[in-house]
């Protein structure tokens, strides 16, 4: 969300505020037709601000897939691991249809489904079109979408565009086969096998092809590409440029996930993820005129609930085949809490863009404070309302003398919550605190003594003196103590201290 | 002549649409072959299908018990090295 990064404060002003960052979602999205900020405005994959409102599921009734990719490993499954790809519970059309009408009734607050996998949707038509025309027709109020690899989008558009999809999102990793045949071993086209290079042109044909035609036909498409670094890093500038041209409405740059023990081709050949520092540095650079995306959780595609978690236990198959649900009755409810919703988000946005006001004085007292970046422990609703040492993740904000952005978020248990057998050795607190590397403090409700001396001698200054204060507010107060308090006067932030692994 | 999958089949379902012949269903714990029916695509495809989308090396084998996928073909990581790595995280 960093296209904005310039956005006057009169302008946020102007445009009210969303839920996280001035400069947000909503200024974000401004530039785009009013017909799709309608569409986006309730998908928390889509609207940073409705993520906050908005729940979304997976269902996995997709397990084949028509590529290898190489940061995916086909034989993988653990039920402690959230990323991408992994799922529990293989799901046939019916089952899908089921789960989504029981988690529909019980979540109000889900708003979309998403077909992405394990394997790729679109390479198993029959199934993924199956939910979809039982879901178009038994759960009207639910939008659907799915996330392709791409391969076989060109020949499906027109019956994706049957099933009433406003969005699609794409994996686009490159737009040059020679960098494609370093991510791609072999794709499966035509009915045969092919292998490296000619492999990966015919890949990017088809999604280029694909979106382009998604794009016409006034599809969303929102593009999803994972960062590797040496391989595709300084290419993926040039792939945000290439999409945005053809019509994506969001990037998503996600970070590589490759552990040795998920055996996947990076993770065994020992290619390393990017550092937050280095994400965020190249999501900067692709921000040019469209919006990134950036708090992306990398959900399994099994997924249930908010962004960020996952009630998918409570939804077993063998707990959804005991329900019973009324689904008109639900939908008459869904309907009422989701009216509900939208007044209290409305008036939030109002609420913050009175607030803005007071960030404009941020512009006074110094000439030139540098940038700062602070992590926030939320548990959700917009305040720092969450023990440090309780937080899974941490969301990550730029404060400037012009305003307040939301960056990222960062995970501290890696990915996994695993027994031990699954980590390094490092102290979940030391864990921790290289995941806030760069941030120079850390506000959240409460922090015990050690953790709090630790962050102490990392360079980064915890503060517990904003609890259940609104994010945004809290941020720039914070920042405006540090400007008047003369410790940003140097130019450069100072070196955090390293913490040994 | 017909193949065989084995038990490293992960089931997911990416060969049983693309047989010609329907040789391939669905079983506990994993797919099969039906021999009967499996023509090994003779007269219908230049590569039998199954074995073209198969993502796991040495999962369907030939008449001869061969891997028609043999370790490193699908995933370019050489059976060495992940035999090194394999043995690392044992290790650990």
């Amino acid at each position: 969300m960093a296209q904005l990064s310039g956005t006057s404060v009169s302008d946020s002003t102007q445009e009210g505020c969303s839920a996280s960052g001035c400069g947000g979602s909503q200024d974000q999205l401004a530039h785009l037709p009013e017909h799709i900020r309608q569409k986006v405005h309730n998908h928390p994959c889509y609207s940073e601000e409705a993520h906050h409102h908005f729940a979304r599921m997976h269902v996995a009734v997709a397990p084949a897939c028509n590529i290898q990719c190489h940061y995916c490993n086909r034989k993988y499954d653990c039920a402690n691991e959230s990323r991408p790809g992994v799922v529990s519970e293989l799901l046939t059309p019916d089952q899908a249809v089921k789960k989504v009408l029981a988690v529909a009734a019980t979540i109000p607050q889900m708003t979309v489904l998403g077909i992405a996998g394990p394997g790729d949707p679109l390479a198993n038509p029959e199934r993924t079109f199956e939910t979809f025309r039982q879901l178009t027709e038994r759960a009207p109020d639910i939008k659907l979408c799915v996330s392709t690899n791409g391969l076989a989008l060109p020949e499906q558009i027109d019956e994706l565009c049957r099933h009433n999809i406003d969005h699609v999102t794409i994996t686009i990793n490159c737009v040059d086969p020679d960098i494609g045949a370093e991510i791609y071993p072999w794709i499966f086209w035509n009915n045969r096998r092919i292998k490296g290079r000619k492999g990966a042109a015919i890949l990017i044909e088809q999604q280029q092809r694909g979106l382009e035609l998604l794009t016409e036909r006034g599809v969303l498409v929102k593009v999803n590409s994972v960062m590797i670094p040496g391989v595709n890093d300084t290419h993926l500038e040039e792939v945000s440029r290439v999409v945005k041209a053809k019509g994506a409405f969001l990037h998503n740059v996600m970070p590589l996930i490759a552990e040795a023990e998920h055996g996947t081709f990076y993770g065994v050949m020992g290619q390393r993820g990017p550092t937050h520092i280095e994400l965020q540095a190249l999501q900067d650079r692709c921000a040019g005129d469209m919006t990134m995306m950036r708090h992306c959780r990398q959900c399994r595609a099994d997924a249930v609930g908010m962004l960020g978690e996952d009630r998918g236990d409570e939804f077993s198959m063998d707990k959804v085949e005991r329900m019973e649900i009324d689904y008109a009755e639900a939908m008459v409810q869904r309907a009422d809490y989701q009216r509900t919703v939208e007044a209290n988000r409305t008036a939030q946005a109002e609420r913050r863009g009175e607030t803005l006001i007071s960030l404009a004085s941020l512009k006074r007292p110094v000439k030139e404070s540098r940038p700062v970046l602070m992590a926030v422990a939320t548990s959700g609703g917009g305040v720092i309302n969450q023990h440090f040492g309780h937080a899974r993740e941490f969301l990550i904000y730029e404060a400037s003398a012009i305003d307040v952005r939301f960056i990222g978020h960062r995970k501290v248990d890696l990915y996994c919550s695993g027994d031990v057998s699954c980590g390094e050795g490092e102290s979940v607190l030391q864990q921790t605190i290289r995941a806030l590397e760069g941030c120079e403090a850390v506000l959240c409700s409460k922090i015990g003594f050690e953790p709090w001396e630790q962050l102490e001698r990392a360079g980064i200054q915890p503060n517990g003196e904003y609890a259940m204060e609104p994010i945004e507010e809290a941020v720039a107060a914070l920042y405006a103590e540090m400007v008047a308090s003369g410790a940003l006067n140097r130019a450069e932030a100072p070196q955090p201290m390293r913490i040994s692994a | 002549m017909a193949y065989q999958i084995i038990e490293s089949c992960v089931n997911c379902w990416a060969c049983q649409p693309l047989c010609p012949t329907e040789a391939i269903y669905q079983a506990t714990p994993h797919f099969l072959i039906d021999a009967k029916r499996c023509s090994e695509c003779e007269g219908e495809y230049a590569d039998p299908q199954c074995a073209s989308i198969c993502p796991i090396e040495g999962a369907i084998l030939d008449s001869l018990g061969e891997a028609l996928n043999p370790p490193g073909s699908l995933t370019g990581i050489e059976p060495a090295r992940l035999e090194a790595v394999m043995a690392q995280m044992r290790a650990r």
